[in-house]
């Protein structure tokens, strides 16, 4: 059965450290559904979220697999329901009088605001769950999206758990 | 002191004797400063040797070996034998020369990428930016090759780091703590507990021991416990060796090419030990259909192989070496020779009857009078193909040492392996046992063993095609053949000339048992041209 799991992976803050990383990934055939990477407050450690899927023994196979990658320190495992998880989201839209007030209460009801803005164009940022950021998308279809970008999911265990 | 000289040092203070190894501007720095040094240097005849000799030496001293090459074709020339080197778990430390640091990304001259290139297959890899990085970096590599589950572990040296100068040496005496680096030695003494409480339950239990057994170094610790509790042994490719095969509980080699009587055993088994080994898919091509129903303990040092192909009733993690120490310190009985008597009787009722192969030389005949006039500590180096598959079969291990390509199935292995090997231990017979196809693939290096006076035994049995695959044509394209028939044959007796090397016929199995003994005799090398039937298969016919 396919689940989904993310994995909060401390790594040495080296060059290279990223395409081992993904390599690893690639060529064992493990998904990458979502990948963000920063620093932590220790700027020799990078922490990466990955959000992968597959089924129990790949799971299984992909906290190991990165155990035994050299440039990894420690590797938190988690479901999504055990965390507290963000997505940043830019979206810059094409606007007129007619779809405005409409847009402007869509950010409104999605917690989102209008960051940048020109006659007929606006940029709308958004930071919320991976299911509101994708609700948003839906909500914003009927009008010209003219580019987006968004970051990987970024997570951490739920305060509780600790 | 410049980089170089530091490198050297370090090779040194790991009491490395020898390194393998090919020319080139970027790399020239480090051999000119290893002539300061007794260190001996062995110049193959193509970089792709280096690792396999380094390979065959790592295998026969039990450390690691050492091989370094130029940059951009050098390395990547290399590639191929690190990657063998790491599906079968051999350690070694390889060096690439490296373009100036300065340079690296701009494609100048000879540059390649080569960390980039190896990443799937090294255990680490290291780009030198600093010089005064040298001692630890080393140090480091050393260490990670040779600890946990054993690979090779890359460094890649620009020239520039090589010529800097390098204040003051010093090198580490402590092995190196490593946060994201701690393998697990010592199995957890629970499962320890629960393993030993499951083996005296069992009706029929069976150990099935890997390569791993032989890099932990653990094979007299698991001879004596496996003739303590007359537990019923079979093994790996890449375990072969590790019990005697002549051992009175040992079953033979497990798989799709192994013996009957193995198979049937791992099929048969309540409680299967297996130890080191990773489930390969040409060890057990259904794992989980194989251990359904079975308590399956597996042991190995690397926690990722436990689970990857089956999931395990008992995991225990750590080093074979350790563990069966603390198994003989648990006293327990357990009695089955109820399963051994059946096992037995398997063997003798399943001797398959193979037609022998007529006005040529049999091939599984032939490997069981040469291995078992060999000497007792011989090494017997088999290559890629047929050859390896009638060696694995049929070869009479003692003492000695049994080593094969079995992961990556490389051709070309057993010719700069048996060299390897012989420079590592001189006083050792050396048998090195490939196919025409292989030989072709490396048999310059018969000039590297004469240069360096590491005579091997080499045996090539020729068929005049790449046989296993032809066999795979044979039966799975109804003998629609492609890519498989070696139209042309170099005269090997004129090759053995040239090479100024003695020479031996073999057009069938008259006269053998003499020839065989002329072939061993003495310490010189020799080449045994051995004439086997093209149309001869691995593979029971049936009729």
């Amino acid at each position: 059965m396919n689940m989904k799991k993310i994995y909060s992976v401390l790594v040495e803050n080296r060059s290279g450290v990223l395409s081992k990383v993904s390599g690893l990934f690639a060529r064992r055939s493990f998904n990458i559904d979502s990948l963000a990477v920063g620093e932590t407050e220790n700027k020799d450690i990078s922490c990466m979220t990955i959000v992968s899927s597959g089924d129990e023994r790949t799971l299984e196979q992909i906290e190991k697999q990165l155990n035994k990658k050299l440039d990894v320190i420690k590797i938190k495992t988690f479901e999504e329901q055990m965390s507290v998880s963000r997505e940043l989201m830019l979206i810059k839209v094409k606007y007129n009088k007619s779809n405005r007030r409409e847009i402007m209460e869509t950010c409104e009801a999605m917690k989102a605001d209008i960051v940048d803005m020109s006659k007929s164009f606006m940029i709308i940022q958004i930071c919320d769950t991976p299911e509101r950021t994708d609700l948003m998308i839906k909500l914003l279809s009927g009008i010209s999206i003219v580019e987006m970008a968004r970051t990987g999911t970024l997570a951490l265990q739920k305060c509780i758990y600790q | 002191m410049i980089g170089a000289d530091a490198i050297v040092k370090c090779l040194e203070k790991e009491g490395v004797d020898t390194v393998f190894g090919y020319s080139g501007v970027a790399i020239d720095p480090f051999w000119n400063s290893i002539l300061e040094t007794d260190i001996k240097t062995v110049l193959v005849r193509t970089e792709q040797n280096a690792a396999h000799a380094a390979s065959g030496y790592a295998r026969t001293r039990g450390k690691v070996g050492v091989c370094a090459v130029t940059s951009g074709p050098g390395a990547t020339n290399l590639l191929t034998g690190i990657a063998t080197a790491y599906s079968d778990s051999i350690p070694l430390v390889c060096f690439t020369g490296q373009v100036d640091s300065e340079l690296i990304g701009s494609d100048v001259f000879q540059e390649a990428d080569v960390i980039g290139a190896a990443e799937s297959f090294v255990k680490y890899s290291y780009l030198v930016r600093n010089v005064k990085d040298i001692p630890r970096i080393i140090h480091e590599a050393f260490y990670i090759a040779s600890t946990g589950r054993r690979g090779p572990v890359l460094i890649d040296l620009p020239a520039d780091i090589q010529l800097s100068r390098i204040g003051d040496f010093t090198y580490p005496t402590e092995p190196p703590k490593l946060r994201t680096y701690k393998p697990t030695v010592k199995g957890n003494t629970l499962q320890i507990k629960k393993v030993i409480k499951v083996l005296e339950n069992a009706k029929k239990p069976l150990v099935c021991v890997g390569g791993g057994v032989h890099l932990s170094g653990a094979k007299n610790e698991l001879q004596k416990f496996v003739e303590k509790h007359r537990l019923p042994v079979v093994s790996t490719m890449m375990g072969l060796g590790i019990l005697p095969t002549e051992h009175p509980m040992y079953y033979g080699m497990v798989g799709n090419n192994g013996a009957v009587t193995a198979n049937h055993a791992m099929k048969e088994c309540d409680v299967l030990l297996m130890v080191g080994a990773r489930v390969a898919d040409r060890a057990v091509s259904a794992p989980d259909l194989t251990f359904e129903g079975k308590v399956l303990i597996h042991m190995d040092v690397d926690p990722a192989e436990i689970g990857k192909n089956v999931g395990p009733t008992i995991p225990i993690v750590g080093d074979a070496k350790h563990i069966f120490e603390e198994f003989m310190g648990q006293s327990f009985y357990c009695s089955h020779e109820e399963w051994i008597a059946s096992l037995n009787n398997y063997k003798m009722d399943l001797k398959i009857e193979r037609p022998e192969a007529k006005g040529f030389v049999d091939s599984p005949k032939f490997i069981k009078m040469l291995s078992g006039k060999m000497k007792d500590d011989a090494i017997y180096v088999a290559d890629v193909g047929q050859n390896q598959l009638f060696s694995c079969q049929n070869a009479i291990i003692r003492e000695g040492k049994f080593f094969t390509s079995g992961g990556m199935g490389t051709m070309g292995y057993s010719i700069p392996a048996a060299i390897g090997a012989k420079l590592a231990d001189p006083e050792r017979q050396v048998v090195a046992v490939c196919g025409d196809g292989a030989f072709q693939m490396s048999m310059m290096e018969l000039a590297t063993m004469n240069q360096y006076k590491s005579p091997i035994k080499l045996v090539v049995m020729r068929n005049h095609y790449l046989g296993l695959v032809r066999e795979h044509q044979h039966f799975v394209y109804h003998d629609d053949y492609s890519m498989v028939d070696l139209g042309f044959d170099p005269d090997l007796e004129m090759l053995s000339k040239a090479y100024h090397v003695k020479y031996i016929r073999c057009e069938n199995m008259e006269g053998m048992e003499e020839k065989i003994d002329d072939f061993l005799t003495g310490d010189e090398a020799c080449i045994m041209e051995v004439l086997n039937d093209p149309m001869e298969t691995v593979a029971v016919k049936k009729a």
